[in-house]
């Protein structure tokens, strides 16, 4: 008995492994994905919507996307709390986007839901994590 | 960028503060409530319960600011 269950186990613990580094890394690169691949379906559509919304509208609120070279320390943490939305970021800093002129007072907001998309997303993140481990259900 | 042309951003959103502060509660209010809670009843007391806090505070501050300034 014991040893017909110790190799289904181990054959658990295995991929229980695998999932705790791909998940985190899926959902970093895809907001909500880390939960989707897990079949927690419902939860990582809800964190894509709210994470991808945020980003897309602090784009259209003519948000900045930070750079990581820029030298200034506030850009330095922008640019942390920036890359954090993973895929987004990188599809946005390919195509230019968060570099414009801003033209009204609000854009500001712009800047800051761009960087607590990502902020989330490394929650999200952490999240995906403790599902993959059996921390949480 | 040639990108930046084939996909251009026509619109461009100027919400006010309220409103911007309202839909910046609304997405981190579901996020935190996913993340921070075990199960469905909890996760969205948790939500709601951020929601609250993230208006109550901006009601708190802005009238505060209104206080000060005058």
């Amino acid at each position: 008995m014991a040893n017909s269950s110790t190799p289904k186990r181990t054959e658990a613990s295995q991929a229980g492994s695998v999932m705790a580094i791909v998940a985190p890394a899926v959902g970093w690169l895809i907001p909500g994905a880390g939960h989707l691949i897990q079949k927690r379906w419902i939860r990582g559509l809800l964190l894509m919507a709210s994470i991808v919304a945020m980003f897309v509208l602090g784009i259209l609120m003519e948000g900045r996307v930070y750079r990581p070279n820029s030298g200034d320390i506030l850009d330095i943490l922008g640019f942390v709390g920036d890359v954090g939305a993973g895929g987004l970021y990188v599809v946005s800093r390919a195509l230019d986007w968060g570099q414009g002129a801003i033209s009204h007072a609000t854009a500001d907001y712009g800047t800051k839901y761009i960087i607590v998309a990502g902020l989330l997303n490394f929650i999200s993140v952490a999240d995906a994590y403790h599902i993959a481990i059996g921390k949480k259900s | 960028m040639i990108l930046t042309a084939v996909i251009p951003f026509a619109i461009v959103l100027a919400p006010s503060h309220f409103t911007a502060a309202l839909v910046f509660a609304f997405f981190a209010s579901i996020v935190f409530g996913i993340t921070q809670r075990n199960n469905l009843r909890e996760q969205v007391r948790y939500g709601l319960y951020c929601f609250a806090m993230f208006v109550g505070g901006v009601m708190v501050a802005g009238w505060a600011m209104w206080l000060l300034r005058r």
